[in-house]
């Protein structure tokens, strides 16, 4: 079985889903013969041809208000925005017509789509293509937001989303798309869309996290399990609905929790987390929830970015407080 | 100097002001005067709904309504030249369109009363709902269009827009995306003169608002609004050749909001009331009627007589309306998601505990 990245991983559920289901389509800038700017659809025109692979006038407009008319009549599209910095102009199309055209119309219409977008900081990118604006979504009634951080739950989630009857927001963090390989089987096998992923159980302290930032919070509880501290990993990765059951669980062995998002601090996605443990975990809590996360600035361009983005050493230290406040 | 390109937008009138015929070539379509009665008798049944519409509203049993008063030549054109299987994509005042392809007045007087059951109406299935954020729905017809396109079905997408429409990204970019990959897409911008207050001159410093699709490499023409035989010429033209793989038009129909833009709003402020009365003049009924008269097809007796059928029937679906009953609170739930997520489940069961309460 081949080892595959993270990106190959997303090519891979997209070929499966293609081949398999002969309403899904993929369209965007550049997805066809160039198989896209980061070659998430790298070799599908060759496979499925121009009609299924469709390369768009240069405008998310389009790309988003076509993905709405071809889901509301049968078609079920993978829609790329280029970069996350450049759904806004999609959000329009997204807000008011796919995530509300089911309840608006009383299911008489729907919009089984999917907006795929690379997504988050650390990659020295240029300007508006580092965002993480995944708490945009998430305040949205009717999408799914999901944020994958490793090849197999690319593969299973993005599958998943593709199948779901809803609307689905699916975030790639980019930073990582290439970080390394794992065997995914290629098996259709989707995974659920509700369910938080625990990397790594502990009982000393709970770090919830999502996408890129996996990656420094599973090394962070390398660090305190060295210094004799216990850290439970969740990857919450199925951010709208959120599965708050698995992070309250966390917490009640724990009575601690750090929160660790890369995307700015007010309104962030965290906040909702911090809401919820604040009204269904107080009395489980044992010291104040902490938040590592971006700063409620606009990512800096990349000299500066990973000055922004949360590090192990910050994680590290909030964990550390969780621990010495009780 | 050589030129690098050239265009000319037509202008399509058959029936003058007056009801009389500038062209000597009818379209066959307009040979069938019982067909033209009918369609005649469509356009005033749309009149007297809208009448109703803004009575029931100055009476405080309905929303906020848009009026169609003076496009309703333009809309049973679209109506009646399009097939059940076409996906028709309205903004939100095309009545005349929808009431001919099944759509009951009720679920109208639903949608404008505050009741998302009328989105969920008797029209084809396929058909988008009312559209209030403008222009969006351009692009999901061209996304309709691009479906019909892939799957090989010769099946054509209509959407209608009006003139400050015109001016949004995602008509124009609907226009781009049409030509750009030949998609069987007619789009038809209602050019009532005025959005809001806003008079059309102030949307752009093009000459007419149909040569919009020349950039996009799509067919243009300007056509009299008003005239029930141009709009249905023009469409039928329009919607045979989207249909044949031909690709998409843009028709710009000229025409006259007599209304006010919705029943919030007051014209007075903004535009001279001599501009209306003009504006009267060349309204679509009346050269409707003259021309049929002109046929020995109409007469008073009939128009009075089909007023009340009109009326008769409009009153029966007002009392439909007005007995429905309001959806329980969950129904605000019920739709959000195929699958109601445990977060939501959980505050629907709020909502209920709320409405025992209370």
């Amino acid at each position: 079985m081949a080892q595959i990245t993270l990106i190959e991983a997303v090519t891979q559920a997209l070929a499966w889903e293609m081949k398999h289901d002969p309403s899904v389509v993929v369209l965007g800038e550049d997805v066809g013969v160039n198989g896209g700017v980061f070659r998430a659809t790298l070799g599908l025109i060759d496979t499925f041809g121009a009609d299924r692979v469709i390369d768009t006038p240069l405008d998310e407009t389009t790309i988003a208000g076509l993905t709405v008319g071809l889901a509301a009549q049968g078609m079920k599209p993978v829609a790329e925005a280029q970069f996350e910095g450049f759904i806004y102009a999609m959000l329009e199309q997204i807000i008011c017509h796919a995530a509300r055209l089911r309840n608006r119309t009383r299911g008489r219409m729907t919009v089984p789509a999917v907006w795929r977008a690379p997504w988050g900081g650390g990659i020295r990118a240029p300007e508006h293509h580092s965002e993480a604006n995944e708490a945009l979504f998430t305040n949205v009634p009717g999408l799914r937001v999901v944020l994958p951080s490793s090849p197999a739950r690319a593969y299973g989630l993005l599958l998943a989303s593709i199948r779901d009857p809803d609307p689905v927001i699916f975030f790639e963090p980019k930073r990582i798309y290439r970080q390394y390989k794992e065997e995914v089987p290629d098996d259709g096998e989707a995974l659920p869309l509700d369910v938080c992923f625990v990397l790594r159980d502990g009982s000393d302290v709970t770090l919830v996290t999502w996408g890129a930032q996996v990656k420094e919070t599973l090394e962070a509880a390398d660090a305190l399990a060295a210094e004799g501290i216990s850290a439970e990993v969740i990857d919450v990765a199925t951010l709208k609905p959120l599965d708050f059951d698995t992070i309250h669980e966390s917490v009640r062995k724990t009575g601690r929790c750090v929160i660790v998002h890369e995307a700015p601090r007010t309104a962030g996605f965290g906040a909702e987390i911090a809401a919820r443990l604040a009204e269904h975990a107080m009395y489980d809590l044992v010291a104040p929830v902490e938040r590592v996360t971006g700063y409620d600035t606009h990512i800096p361009l990349f000299r500066l970015e990973m000055k922004y983005l949360p590090a192990v050493s910050t994680i590290v230290e909030a964990a550390k407080r969780t621990l010495a406040a009780s | 100097m050589p030129t690098a390109a050239t265009f000319e937008i037509d202008y399509i009138q058959f029936l003058d002001a007056e009801g009389q015929l500038v062209r000597n070539d009818l379209p066959a379509f307009a040979r069938d005067t019982k067909q033209l009665v009918k369609l005649y008798q469509e356009m005033v049944m749309a009149r007297v709904f809208d009448a109703k519409a803004i009575a029931l509203q100055r009476t405080g049993k309905l929303g906020t309504y848009a009026p169609c008063l003076g496009h309703e030549a333009t809309y049973l054109a679209i109506g009646s030249a399009m097939q059940p299987d076409d996906v028709l994509a309205v903004s939100y005042r095309e009545y005349g369109a929808q009431f001919h392809r099944g759509v009951k007045p009720r679920e109208l007087l639903m949608y404008w009363g505050g009741d998302e059951r009328g989105n969920d109406f008797s029209g084809p299935a396929h058909d988008f709902a009312w559209c209030v954020p403008i222009g969006t729905q351009c692009l999901h017809a061209a996304g309709s269009a691009l479906a019909f396109k892939i799957r090989k079905e010769a099946r054509v997408a209509v959407c209608t827009i009006g003139d400050g429409g015109s001016s949004k990204a995602d008509f124009n970019s609907a226009l781009n995306v049409a030509g750009a990959m030949t998609l069987p897409l007619v789009s038809i911008i209602v050019n009532n003169q005025w959005a809001i207050s806003v008079p059309r001159g102030a949307q752009t410093g093009a000459k007419t608002l149909a040569q919009k699709g020349i950039a996009a490499g799509l067919e243009c023409v300007q056509v009299d609004g008003n005239d029930f035989i141009a709009m249905r010429h023009v469409l039928d033209h329009a919607i045979k050749r989207a249909r044949h793989g031909h690709g998409g038009m843009c028709i710009e129909a000229v025409t006259y909001r007599l209304s006010d833009h919705t029943t919030a709003d007051d014209a007075r402020r903004y535009r001279p009331e001599q501009e209306v009365k003009d504006a009267w003049q060349r309204e679509p009924l009346r050269r409707m009627k003259a021309y049929l008269q002109s046929l020995n097809a109409w007469s008073e007796e009939e128009e009075t007589a089909w007023k009340e059928t009109c009326t008769k029937y409009v009153d029966a679906e007002v009392n439909a309306y007005l007995e429905t009953r309001a959806q329980p609170v969950e129904a605000m739930f019920d739709y959000t998601y195929a699958d109601l997520p445990p977060d939501l489940v959980a505050q629907r069961a709020e909502a209920v505990a709320r409405e025992k309460r209370a």
